[in-house]
């Protein structure tokens, strides 16, 4: 069986930044395995641009963020397999894989990163009734028809979602000579980035309809029509505030689902709101050296924030390498527990012994906050209280700790992340 | 063109009376006003072989279906599609139910259903653990299965083309014309002369009889719809389990898949329009609280699709096969509702045999009843997979994720003896598309395949044929 010190499941901005910091911090014997037909992931269809903003200093499209990555993988001559699927992991780390050229093959993984993205929501998971004729699209699958293919799925567009793909696709739609009709979203507030609504409706006058769903989809082959209406607060659609939409396209922005099977089938203990592993602060899961980071983890706004994170799990895991080998005892830990309108904080344990100097805490929100504290208890003491204008479940938060802080308290600590009022 | 027989409808009753017929000399064809076979009826229903207790005794329905349900496990084997006898629970959840229960067992009994048997509450609870606590007894049947309605159709269709039978696609009978010696069929400028039609068109099979017949019959399509749910919910049951039948049907049920999902679903409404496969915020809604009556903590927010068949419902609740009377030669295979896809392999075997009697054919020497489906590598072993994937390395590359579906496949869906034509074909012949992302990341690479073996441009793939392209065109091709 071939060996390898890290495998990383998945070359997508997770699994290129995972790799470099691995590399950077020691690690050898370094393997990416894609499934696709060249790294980068989902990057390659953004061709729009606004990545890199935090990473590099500089606005850059989606391919070229990605290019900058994998040029640093080509020189650090780290391994990689493209058309590759991994079918199974084992819990002893072992992988399978598949691809064209070799058949099916198992790597004995000494760390093994988890890099595999998210898929977007489906149609028949956001169970909208009515015809299913041609021309229903998740947005991602319109992006990369439009995007990397040249062709256009649609002339005249409904979208329902305002998520940053949907929003994006609203635009892009626009300037490739499609007329996209409305955007409707179900929640009383977008779930999209604000500069993406500044940029891809306002800015070419496409309507955005708030508390807004689709109850009908027309058309036998294909779309002739969707029928908008008005939800209540309970997200029910109110009789009554129906609207036809005559179109031939719609597309569904409604959220994405972090591809967890792999890590299920392996055992990873779950979190029920991210859909991704629940991990702690060296992003590893409840499996020893098996580590998490980007959207598998939990769905990102910004690539920047993946980089970011996945640079932190790349060095975790080749610190696990080495730890392993010289058997340095594991720690004991803090829970974190999102309260008051948090919804979660990746991580979610804390052992301060394994912390950096520095921990960034990630978490989103479940409503929209306007002046309010984001809090930090420990044991019920108050180690933050940080004023927000204002925040929204489309945008992800983030606090920083300090090792220190946390160092010498007693097992079984809590730490609380909480909203509170001005 | 003279033909024998012209078989309207390529769903599931049309294609097992097509793979029967080929077992003797005959010039046959099946007509299809869809683009691929198991287009109508047959796509969307509950995929399920009945026992065969819930049609009245003496019933040509009960005859046929108990015929087809002991039939299936040996036509699995001869045309390797998916089928399993799972079992199926009908509960009952009241005391003043029983003695409906106890009726269904003695019909069963009477209809010759082998096994059956009346559980109490902690049996069925011993059996499947998700079940609702409401439960008071249930009629167990043993030789209720699951099959894959897809599977069936085509495997039957398939193996009916390699043996002889002709399938014309897009062929949409618009007029049937008494002959000397037979029926004139005209499909728009063709005209098909035959001496037997088999009238096997499901919610359409009232227009074509009433061609021919003075004795009218009416056909209600009846909509069912249904949610399917993502394999990880596949043990939530491993029984098929029904709530006592009601005036419209079996009620919803929640069962296993043969692929590994749970089903849930049908409702039963009576509409006029024979293509109204569209679900309802209500039909849904409805699935969802009759099912939470069977079992307790349905993972609903597992649902991965939803969608909606048509029953082919006679007014008489009886299948309609054979002579009018007053059209001799016109064979209807009419009223085929539920329990219609158990049935379907007697009802082929039914027909056929009223058409041989009459033509006396000979045998078709070169006859051959067995045909393998589409590999499917997930069922090998790693070495064996291993070997496959350097035979042919397509096997190798995955292009559906979720069910792992890989090229090798897709390119046999395609290329094998009525091959698949558009996303749903490859879909219904490899399951790639039909998995939790609902084609979201294949579709781009299914349709690149679809146009390499098939040689047409990327923009003439379609979802299912006819006007539902998937590309209208090209960036900025107007501005």
């Amino acid at each position: 069986m071939r060996q390898y010190d890290i495998v990383i499941i998945g070359g997508g901005p997770a699994g290129l930044a995972a790799a470099l910091e691995a590399k950077k911090s020691g690690g050898q014997r370094i393997l990416i395995l894609e499934r696709d037909r060249e790294l980068g992931g989902i990057l390659n269809q953004c061709i729009h641009n606004g990545f890199g903003l935090h990473t590099f200093k500089e606005e850059l499209t989606g391919p070229e963020y990605a290019a900058r990555f994998i040029e640093q993988v080509e020189k650090e001559q780290i391994e990689y397999l493209l058309n590759t699927m991994v079918l199974d992991i084992s819990p002893e780390k072992v992988v399978t894989a598949m691809n064209r050229e070799e058949g099916l093959f198992e790597i004995q993984a000494g760390a093994v990163i988890l890099a595999m993205g998210c898929r977007e929501r489906s149609r028949g998971a956001l169970n909208i009734p009515g015809y299913r004729p041609a021309g229903v699209f998740s947005a991602g699958t319109a992006q990369r028809l439009v995007n990397m293919e040249g062709f256009l799925p649609g002339r005249e567009v409904v979208i329902l979602g305002s998520g940053d793909i949907g929003l994006i696709m609203a635009r892009r739609m626009t300037l490739e000579g499609a007329k996209v009709k409305v955007v409707a979203e179900l929640l009383p507030y977008s779930g999209g980035l604000k500069r993406n609504i500044v940029q891809c409706l306002d800015d070419y006058g496409i309507p955005l309809k708030l508390s807004h769903t689709v109850v009908d989809i027309q058309g036998k082959e294909r779309v002739t029509g969707v029928t908008l209406a008005k939800v209540d607060e309970n997200r029910r659609p109110i009789t009554g505030t129906e609207e036809f939409y005559s179109c031939d396209t719609l597309l569904l922005s409604c959220g994405l689902i972090p591809e967890n099977e792999l890590s299920r089938e392996m055992g990873v203990v779950m979190n029920p709101v991210t859909s991704g592993p629940v991990v702690n602060e060296s992003l590893e899961t409840s499996i020893p050296g098996v580590f998490a980071c980007g959207n598998v983890l939990h769905v990102h706004d910004l690539v920047d924030f993946v980089s970011q994170e996945a640079a932190s799990a790349g060095r975790h895991a080749a610190a696990y390498v080495a730890a392993e080998k010289s058997g340095e005892a594991a720690a004991s830990s803090i829970t974190v527990k999102p309260q008051g309108g948090v919804r979660y904080t990746v991580p979610s344990i804390l052992r301060p012994q394994r912390m950096e100097e520095e921990q960034i805490l990630r978490f989103r929100v479940g409503d929209v906050y306007k002046n309010h504290y984001v809090s930090m208890y420990l044991n019920g003491e108050r180690l933050a209280h940080r004023k927000r204008p204002v925040m929204a479940p489309g945008e992800m938060e983030e606090l920083k700790l300090k090792r220190e802080q946390l160092l010498g308290c007693p097992a079984g600590s809590e730490l609380i992340v909480t909203i509170e009022e001005a | 063109m003279k033909y024998d027989v012209i078989i309207i409808g390529a769903g599931v009753t049309g294609s097992a009376v097509a793979r029967e017929l080929s077992r003797y000399r005959l010039k046959a064809a099946v007509l299809e006003k869809e683009e691929d076979v198991c287009s109508g009826t047959s796509k969307a229903n509950s995929g399920i072989a009945h026992a065969g207790f819930d049609a009245e005794s003496g019933t040509l329905m009960a005859k046929l279906n108990v015929e087809g349900n002991q039939m299936m496990e040996a036509l699995s084997r001869e045309l390797d599609f998916p089928f399993r006898r799972n079992g199926s629970l009908v509960l009952c959840f009241s005391e003043e139910d029983r003695p409906k229960l106890r009726t269904l067992y003695e019909r069963g009994v009477k209809n010759g259903v082998a096994g059956l048997r009346i559980l109490e509450k902690e049996e069925v609870k011993a059996m499947e653990p998700n079940i609702s606590d409401e439960v008071e007894a249930a009629l167990y049947a043993p030789t209720g299965g699951i099959v894959c309605p897809f599977g069936l159709t085509i495997a039957l269709a398939e193996n009916a083309c390699t043996n002889g039978v002709e399938f014309y696609f897009d062929t949409q009978v618009t007029d049937i014309q008494r002959a000397d010696d037979g029926w004139k069929v005209v499909a728009g400028e063709t005209v098909y002369e035959t001496r037997f039609v088999v009238n096997a068109a499901g919610v359409y099979a009232d227009v074509f009889h009433n061609m021919v017949s003075a004795r009218k019959i009416h056909i209600t399509p009846r909509k069912g719809e249904y949610c399917l749910l993502d394999k990880t919910t596949g043990n939530f049951v491993s029984h098929t389990i029904f709530q006592l039948p009601g005036k419209y049907g079996k009620g919803v049920l929640v069962s296993p898949t043969v692929h590994g999902n749970t089903l849930v679903g049908p409702t039963a409404t009576d509409i006029e329009e024979k293509e109204g496969t569209n679900t309802t915020q209500a039909g849904l809604s409805e699935v969802r609280e009759k099912a939470a009556r069977s079992v307790k903590n349905l993972p609903m927010n597992q649902v991965i699709t939803s969608f909606a068949g048509l029953r082919a419902h006679e007014d008489g609740g009886e299948f309609i096969i054979g002579e009018p009377g007053d059209a001799p030669g016109f064979i209807d295979c009419a009223g085929i509702e539920s329990p219609g896809l158990t049935s379907a392999p007697a009802v082929g075997k039914m027909v056929a045999g009223i058409i041989a009697g009459k033509l006396q054919p000979e045998r078709n020497p070169d006859f051959d009843g067995t045909r393998k489906g589409i590999l499917n590598p997930a069922a090998l072993s790693k070495e064996e997979r291993a070997a496959l994937i350097k035979e042919k390395p397509a096997y190798g590359t995955i292009v559906c994720r979720c069910e792992r579906i890989t090229e090798g496949e897709i390119i046999d869906a395609v290329t094998r003896p009525l091959g698949a034509k558009s996303l749903d074909g490859v879909k219904r012949r490899t399951r790639a598309g039909m998995g939790r992302c609902q084609s979201g990341f294949c579709s781009p690479r299914t349709m690149e395949i679809i146009a390499r073996e098939r040689k047409i441009p990327m923009e003439q793939v379609t979802k299912s044929g006819g006007g539902s392209g998937i590309i209208l065109g090209t960036n900025k091709d107007r501005l």
